[in-house]
């Protein structure tokens, strides 16, 4: 589809308080672009952490609730594969039967993970202005499975001459996040990100990168109770630091 | 919750258990990698899958028809049908058949629906003896284990542990930990086995409607073997695991094989129409067929979670799931591990007695991808969450939906649904989350044991965004 | 039990779920010809260990006698079939041979302890999966290609096919199965140990296919 002329822009609930320096990278990487980009203020949350405990009813009226901020016939940018993924692959099914079932459809259908719509739409051109940087990416399930969007923050990396990407054993393997899987199964959950981080300090990246700040949370995080190991950082940050 | 804890107290075990842990990573990758060679062709893999899903499908649309039909081929060629709906019934009409047959020794080739209704021991214990033929079963069998897997049953040992227990059970034979000759006292211990059962049990991979044939996938020649040698051969199998046509069989057999050991095909593929004919020379004279319902009939009923029942038991969910790697077969506790077993057995077994498994997933979408006759796993596993909290959800035959309701946590997602169905109060909410960021606990329960804390920026997304100029609406 | 197969029908017919359109065609055709079928047959069986020789149709006895005592091998099993009368009459001296001509049940311990190898016809060859396909009957008998350790397999060259779903379809299997049809690719294996493979478990420990032309 050729360039819109301006977007709304989906915080994430994650990103909104706890990385919003990675939703504002994103969006000036996309006003950069030519593009408008709309922040309704009355947006909140996808409803995915209820959706994924089984409370489908709470993360209904949730969902639903945003709705409304997003009303014009324009493309909805998300900073993040799970989010964009419950809101395209999750609420057909979560809005089935219910009255408002085609306005929430017509949302999912405009819904775009942000390197996919800096990719598919935007096309963006980057120029790399940093320095030599060796870094690894982890792309999130939802991203890579739900979405099938795992290809795009790579070829948005590929732009950038200066980066080496490293590859991790393992690469496809889930980082144990899972949201509230974290919380329920806190030993399994540390168990992966354990084996997570083994494989990306092996690689002997300094950063990295990834769609997905839930992913970033739990990865980051592990690093800085291991000590030592790479920093971590979304995307949309490190695309504009680099290009900037 | 019972089972909660029983199933915690099982995942502490397996992940303090590094050998294991090593054990399972190794299978893992490696069961793995050689299913990826079979597939190099990934428009050809996802045409294949879709053929399979369309054969399981459509065998599970008209299945009583099927089942009828092949119960009528069957019997016109001289199987016996019998139709069990627990194992109970399963194992009274086994023991049944075996004792009009005097039958009192038994070689059994692997069968994981007669781990469903604990056949061995039902049998043992009215003194009948028990053998298991195919070598991993066999190995799991001396160790008085269950199955940690569906296919490879004995995954979880390493060489080390079969030879000790060969040394320990077959003591005239000397000590070794080759693999090579391990296999071969297997060969020699069981060859007499074989040869003088009174009876050989067998599951069934595919049954044929169109032409009353049991069809069996093997390797090692003991299946064969089980079904040919004694004079009764008992076969049992779930009700779902019949297809239409003998032209349904390929498709299925290549992925089948592919998915589940990266083989292209099996050493055998057995194909069992009729018991020994009157000028045949060998073959056992009676054969039977059990029909075990067990659950199935009831998972029908409902539309979107018999795509469970489309399975054909290949255990590519098991190899590539991510948790089952950290914990191996037996955290699970039910004879399904990974996640056809957190799919199947809540419904199978109700939410009240295996439901809690459905806590074992990240949602992560591998076991979705891989899965030959393309069962959206993440989803029913989803769902299977959802009637889990909510009795009310829907009206699905489906055991013991709401028995995981904890009031606590049901009353932190309505305070969670008003908080963030309320703009007003999220931003009053995210206004103190950063403001007092400085009183974030640092210690949050299970994330800090193995993360550091997160904590609120200094400003949200939102003020950020309209302070740099952005639209609001 | 009549009881437990009405009530698990009737919950079955309780519902009716939504026919999926299957795709067309499993697989189109290969268009193998002769020799890239041989070719890849014979690849598929060596992979797994399966002993491979392309022999003229007048001399496979020949070739049986040649080789196979040198391997140690003396006693040999037939069935009642042409191919069993034409390795009788001209193994001379060669072998020890027992006829499969008796029901099973009163010679079995010779058949588990005294034969070296069997040697049967077949139906039928797969050459994408390096496959033969056997129908056993009254004259070769189903436990000659399964319990002597070696078993040896004569496949005419014209019989090889591409795959299953060509050779199901073409002979029409669905008219009638036999009491027993089989797919053997391979020599027995087994992985359950460590995933590492082994072979010569329970079937026969070593497999020979004399493609004859």
């Amino acid at each position: 589809m050729p360039a819109p002329e301006s977007v709304y822009f989906f915080a994430t609930c994650l990103v909104d308080l706890l990385y919003p320096k990675a939703g504002l990278a994103g969006m000036q990487l996309i006003r950069r672009a030519g593009v408008d980009v709309i922040f309704p203020q009355d947006q909140t949350c996808c409803g995915q952490p209820a959706f994924n405990s089984g409370y489908r009813d709470e993360a209904l009226a949730v969902a639903r609730s945003q709705i409304a901020c997003f009303e014009r016939d324009i493309p909805l940018v998300v900073p993040s594969g799970s989010c964009a993924g419950m809101i395209r692959t999750h609420w057909p099914e979560l809005f089935e039967g219910e009255s408002d079932v085609q306005q929430a459809l017509g949302l999912a259908r405009r819904t775009y993970e942000l390197t996919e719509f800096l990719v598919d739409v935007l096309d963006i051109r980057l120029a790399d202005l940093g320095e030599p940087v060796r870094i690894a990416v982890h792309t999130s399930c939802s991203a890579r499975r739900e979405m099938g969007v795992g290809d795009r923050i790579r070829s948005l990396l590929a732009q950038l001459e200066n980066v080496e990407v490293l590859v991790q054993e393992r690469e496809a393997e889930c980082c144990g996040f899972g949201g509230t899987f974290a919380i329920k199964q806190a030993d399994v959950s540390g168990a992966m990100v354990k084996d997570k981080t083994d494989a990306l300090r092996a690689t002997g990246a300094e950063c990295v990168i990834s769609q997905d700040c839930g992913c970033l949370m739990n990865i980051g995080g592990a690093f800085e109770h291991q000590g030592g190991g790479p920093t971590t950082q979304h995307v949309a940050e490190f695309l504009l630091e680099r290009t900037s | 919750m019972n089972q909660t804890a029983d199933f915690s107290r099982r995942i502490d075990e397996a992940l303090h258990n590094d050998q294991l842990r090593r054990n399972f990573r190794v299978a893992m990758g490696g069961v793995m990698e050689r299913r990826a060679q079979q597939f190099p062709d990934d428009a050809q893999l996802q045409a294949l899958r879709e053929q399979a899903r369309a054969v399981r499908a459509n065998s599970l649309v008209k299945q009583p028809e099927l089942l009828e039909q092949l119960e009528r081929r069957l019997t016109e060629n001289g199987i016996q049908v019998h139709w069990a709906e627990n194992p109970e019934q399963a194992n009274a009409i086994i023991h049944e058949i075996l004792q009009d047959a005097g039958a009192r020794t038994v070689v059994k080739g692997k069968s994981m629906v007669s781990e469903e209704t604990e056949l061995n021991h039902f049998l043992e214990k009215r003194g009948i003896e028990v053998v298991e033929s195919d070598l991993g079963e066999y190995i799991i069998q001396l160790a008085g284990e269950s199955p940690s897997h569906i296919v490879m049953p004995a995954v979880h040992k390493n060489r080390f542990e079969v030879a000790e227990l060969f040394r320990r059970h077959h003591p005239d034979i000397p000590y070794t930990d080759d693999i090579d000759e391990l296999t071969q006292t297997a060969r020699q211990v069981l060859r007499t086995r074989f040869a003088n059962a009174d009876a050989g049990i067998s599951g069934v991979n595919f049954a044929v409607a169109e032409t009353g044939t049991l069809c069996l996938v093997e390797n090692e020649g003991n299946g064969r073997l089980s079904t040919t040698a004694p004079r009764l051969h008992i076969a049992i199998t779930g009700v779902e695991k019949v297809v239409a046509r003998l032209s349904d069989v390929p498709p299925l057999l290549e992925i089948l094989t592919k998915s589940a050991t990266g083989q292209p095909i099996t050493t055998y593929f057995n194909m069992i129409s009729r018991p020994r004919q009157p000028n045949e020379l060998d073959g056992p004279e009676a054969v039977h067929l059990v029909l075990l319902d067990n659950g199935r009939s009831r998972i029908r009923v409902d539309e979107e979670l018999l795509d469970t029942l489309r399975c054909i038991r290949c255990g590519a969910c098991i190899n590539h799931c991510p948790v089952y790697v950290q914990l191996g077969g037996h955290a699970y506790g039910t004879v399904y591990p990974g996640p056809i077993g957190i799919t199947l057995e809540p419904q199978r077994l109700g939410i009240d007695q295996a439901g809690a498994l459905t806590s074992a997933c990240t949602l992560c979408g591998a076991c979705g991808e891989v899965c030959p006759v393309k069962i959206p796993l993440p989803k029913l596993i989803s769902r299977l969450r959802a009637e889990a909290v909510n009795e009310q959800r829907s009206s699905t035959p489906l055991p013991g939906r709401g028995s995981l309701r904890k009031s606590g946590e049901a009353i932190t997602w309505r305070l969670w649904q008003q908080l963030n169905s309320r703009p007003r109060l999220y931003r009053l909410f995210t206004f103190f989350a950063t403001r007092l960021r400085w009183l974030t606990p640092t210690r949050l329960g299970g994330w800090t044991r193995y993360r550091s804390a997160p904590s609120p920026a200094a400003r949200t997304l939102r003020e950020m965004a309209r302070r740099e100029g952005f639209g609001h609406e | 039990m009549n009881e437990a197969r009405d009530r698990i029908l009737g919950r079955l017919r309780a519902n009716r779920p939504q026919a999926v359109a299957a795709p067309a065609v499993y697989r189109k055709p290969l268009g193998w010809g002769r020799e890239e079928r041989i070719a890849r047959f014979t690849e598929r069986m060596q992979t797994v260990r399966g002993e491979v020789h392309r022999v003229s149709r007048d001399h496979w006895v020949d070739w049986i006698r040649n080789e196979i005592p040198s391997r140690g091998l003396r006693h040999a099993l037939v069935g009642r079939s042409a191919v069993a009368d034409r390795f009788a009459a001209n193994i001379g001296e060669a072998f020890d041979l027992t006829r499969y001509d008796r029901r099973v049940d009163d010679w079995k311990d010779t058949l588990f302890l005294g034969i070296d190898f069997a040697i049967t016809g077949t139906l039928a060859g797969l050459a994408e999966s390096g496959s033969l396909v056997l129908w056993p009957g009254p004259d070769e008998p189903r436990l000659m290609s399964l319990v002597p350790p070696l078993h040896i397999a004569l496949l005419d060259a014209d019989r090889l096919f591409e795959n299953f779903a060509q050779l199901i379809e073409r002979e029409n299997w669905a008219a009638g199965m036999p009491t027993n049809a089989l797919l053997i690719s391979g020599p027995s294996k087994t992985a359950d140990i460590e995933q590492t493979l082994a072979y010569g478990i329970h079937g026969p420990k070593a497999l020979i296919t004399l493609i004859l032309e």
